[in-house]
């Protein structure tokens, strides 16, 4: 029971939010986390947020690979 | 598509997968990785990472399609409600192909049950809502990733006082599967690719018996290409080099170490642990969730009372092996002729992710 | 607010009245207006008569991009396309569930007339029913359609040969989505593709090399590419990058677990051609507002006899196969 996918809050009232990817935005509930802010990336799974992306980790994790990519070059 | 096209680059991909073959190019034998969610075996296939590979490495799909491990019970109690006159059943997709016993809520809902599929149990709550003249049922299948939803949306019906909303609670623990596999001889395995989204509500904890009592590497891993690829190489490196295995999280991105406090005390708010039937594993101690006494009131087992046929299976079908492993689909002497994914007869090929359903679109050999 | 009622749908004077008020005040012409039991056609001479027909059941009625009356005139005037014959005549049937709001049948109707005015054909003959509350939704419409062969046209799978290449006009995806958002309580700018075909196709075939052509609706292009290939001696091979798909279609299809390629289509046609005409196909096709994004999918192979391989964006492969029925939201 996995698919889950990163999109963007757009507006928050109460605890619900709305959330966005290019374009498509749906009503999420948002009772499973705390702290929400507008602009936060948000993993979306069946009409719920279930977890806040790290956009910290994200960008180092894709920092770490383009060096990879860099030292494994021929 | 931020954080999402990021990990779909050609280029790094190649370069990930490189690494991964210069860690096994010395490597005697096979190395047998076992992934345990449906929506990996679903990546996997989908993205072809795995030609990307040395042929060295097998890939294993495991009992994490939460279809294929409902048990004909629990189809046979969700068709026998939607022949009720008063009830709407509200499941998931996949759901209303599975086979129970001699239908399916496909079936039941041509022969004129009320079935409806929804994206979320929060649109099952506005059905209810919207006709309080009938009961709704919502079939509550899924592991760790779903069951806070669940458990959420029956705390919301209880707060608004809702009367007619019932949840059959079909939810199943996935630590338990993992450990109940490894305790299985037949099997090998080498390492276990550890479900991102079930993980971003559990944390690492429950997966460190795993690694430290069974000795089997486990990393967390997310769904992208390049997720599943520095995922292996995180399983292959500790292999290969012979490191002391442990419990490893790729998906940082996603999952912290404590998981989802807030989920987490929702799931265990609602529900319980129990021992629980699952198709292939027969009865596993506390692997399943059922309903707390204090919302009974939503326990569609409680409230609905109705005659379930009696449980057949067909003699047949190694589902259970498939899912553990154990056999690969093309050793069913069913797969391909009398089970397609037109008629199936194990949820392994009614369920998209379901491994022979995989095998059978993808024409794996 | 008025209604239609089951007597509208029983031949008398109320039936008269909304024909006259709706279809022929819409789109009524000199063979239609004589609203006799058959209409009567000017002879085709030589060329061959294509002839098709198709229903029309969608839910929701309305959509981003069109509604059951542009699917109704342009699913049938493009299925007449793709044979290479040029869409002349349709004939219209309504189902009406008693009940339907006469504001709907209007819009319906209204639109009806656009769509037969910029597919450039005529309905000429047509009917209307009404069914007791309860056995129909809403509404149901059936169309029949009449088209010239162009003279000398062979496109067939058997001419079909290796090195061919597969083009497409545009973005996949965004009919069967357009219907879904509706469905599914998501907002989306995504708008269905829905349009008539002929003009870019009768364009298509001047520049000549077609071997084979088809509209990828229900099922989607990976459905016609499996057909295409299958039971024959020839495979097929598409790069997932080369396909054109909106991020927006993308991203919705994401969500909701679908894949791309099996997502209807009302205004693409999948086209399979020479590869020395693949080149001056494709500005061709640019030239035109409904191939503005057109794009070489992939190609005829010789090996994977029977097969669809697709080489996906990391450089894997996966095989392309026929989908059981629907595709359903995945939650997995």
């Amino acid at each position: 029971m996995c698919l889950a996918i990163p999109m963007k809050v757009i507006k928050i009232e109460g605890n619900k939010g709305v959330v966005e990817l290019s374009g498509v935005q749906k009503e999420v509930s948002l009772n499973l986390l705390t702290n929400v802010k507008v602009g936060d990336y948000l993993i979306i799974h069946a009409g719920f947020a279930i977890e806040k992306l790290n956009e910290k980790e994200a960008k180092k994790t894709l920092t770490i690979w383009k060096e990879i990519g860099n030292l494994q070059k021929p | 598509m931020k954080y999402i096209k990021e990990y779909r680059n050609k280029d790094l991909a190649l370069r990930l997968a490189g690494t991964i073959n210069n860690y096994i190019s010395e490597y005697k034998g096979k190395i047998f990785l076992m992934e345990v969610c449906g929506t990996h075996t679903h990546s996997i296939f989908y993205s072809g990472i795995m030609n990307l590979l040395s042929d060295k490495i097998e890939h294993l799909s495991g009992p994490g399609c939460p279809v294929c491990v409902t048990p004909n019970e629990y189809i046979d109690t969700a068709i026998a409600y939607s022949r009720l006159p008063d009830i709407i059943i509200t499941t998931f997709g996949d759901m209303i192909k599975v086979p129970g016993s001699t239908s399916s809520l496909e079936k039941e809902k041509a022969s004129g049950g009320k079935v409806k599929i929804v994206y979320s149990p929060l649109e099952s709550l506005e059905i209810a809502q919207r006709t309080p003249e009938k009961k709704v049922v919502f079939l509550g299948v899924g592991f760790e990733t779903t069951a806070p939803l669940v458990a959420s949306t029956i705390l919301t019906a209880s707060d608004e006082k809702i009367k007619n909303f019932f949840v059959l609670s079909g939810h199943k623990l996935i630590p338990p599967a993992m450990t109940a596999l490894l305790e299985n001889e037949e099997i090998k395995i080498d390492g276990f690719i550890c479900p991102g989204h079930v993980s971003a509500i559990i944390g690492e904890e429950p997966y460190k018996p795993i690694a430290t009592e069974y000795g089997i590497p486990s990393v967390i891993i997310g769904f992208e290409p390049l997720d599943l690829l520095e995922g292996i190489e995180m399983l292959i490196k500790q292999i290969t080099v012979g490191e002391k295995p442990k419990v490893e999280n790729q998906y940082r991105r996603v999952v912290r170490k404590r998981g989802n406090i807030k989920a987490l005390s929702l799931i265990n708010k609602v529900f319980e642990a129990k021992d629980s039937t699952w198709r292939g594993l027969e009865l596993l101690p506390k692997s399943g969730l059922y309903i707390k006494a204090r919302y009974s009131q939503f326990d569609a087992e409680k409230q609905i009372s109705v005659n379930i046929e009696k449980t057949k299976f067909h003699s047949k079908c190694i589902c259970g092996k498939v899912l553990t492993g154990a056999k690969k689909p093309y050793d069913c002497t069913l797969y391909g002729k009398l089970c397609t994914p037109e008629n199936p007869i194990g949820p392994c090929m009614v369920s998209s992710e379901g491994t022979c359903a995989a095998y059978y679109k993808f024409n794996k050999q | 607010m008025k209604r239609i009622l089951l007597s509208h749908g029983s031949g008398g004077k109320a039936t008269a009245s909304l024909i006259k008020d709706l279809m022929l005040e819409k789109f009524g012409n000199s063979i239609l207006n004589e609203l006799a039991d058959s209409a009567i056609l000017e002879s085709t001479g030589k060329q061959k008569l294509c002839f098709t027909t198709d229903s029309f059941v969608v839910n929701p009625l309305f959509f981003k991009g069109g509604d059951i009356a542009t699917l109704a005139v342009n699913g049938t005037v493009n299925d007449l396309a793709v044979m290479g014959a040029r869409p002349l005549y349709l004939s219209c049937s309504f189902i009406l569930e008693e009940g339907l709001e006469w504001n709907m049948l209007d819009r319906i109707t209204t639109s009806m007339a656009n769509a037969a005015r910029k597919a450039k054909i005529q309905i000429v003959t047509g009917d209307t029913k009404v069914v007791e509350k309860g056995n129909a939704d809403k509404m149901y419409i059936n169309t029949s359609g009449i088209g010239l062969l162009q003279k000398g046209l062979i496109i067939s799978k058997e001419v079909i040969k290796e090195g061919d290449k597969i083009i497409i006009n545009g973005e996949i995806g965004a009919h069967g989505l357009a219907v879904m958002s509706k469905r599914e309580n998501f907002k989306t700018n995504i708008k269905s593709d829905c349009a008539p075909l002929w003009d870019i196709i009768n364009n298509m075939l001047s520049v000549g090399g077609v071997k084979f052509m088809r509209d990828p609706t229900r099922g989607g292009v990976a459905t016609v590419l499996c057909e295409i290939a299958e039971n024959s001696n020839i495979g097929i091979k598409i790069k997932e990058e080369s396909l054109p798909i909106h991020e927006n279609v993308l991203s919705f299809s994401e969500i909701l677990g679908l894949d791309p390629l099996y997502i209807a289509n009302e205004g693409k046609v999948i086209t399979v051609v020479d590869k020395d005409k693949a080149k001056p196909m494709l500005s061709n096709m640019k030239q035109n507002v409904l191939g503005k994004e057109s794009a070489v999918i992939g190609e005829i192979t010789k090996g994977n006899k029977g097969k669809v391989l697709l080489e996906t964006v990391i450089g894997g492969e996966r095989i392309i196969d026929r989908l059981t029925g629907d595709q359903l939201p995945r939650i997995c």
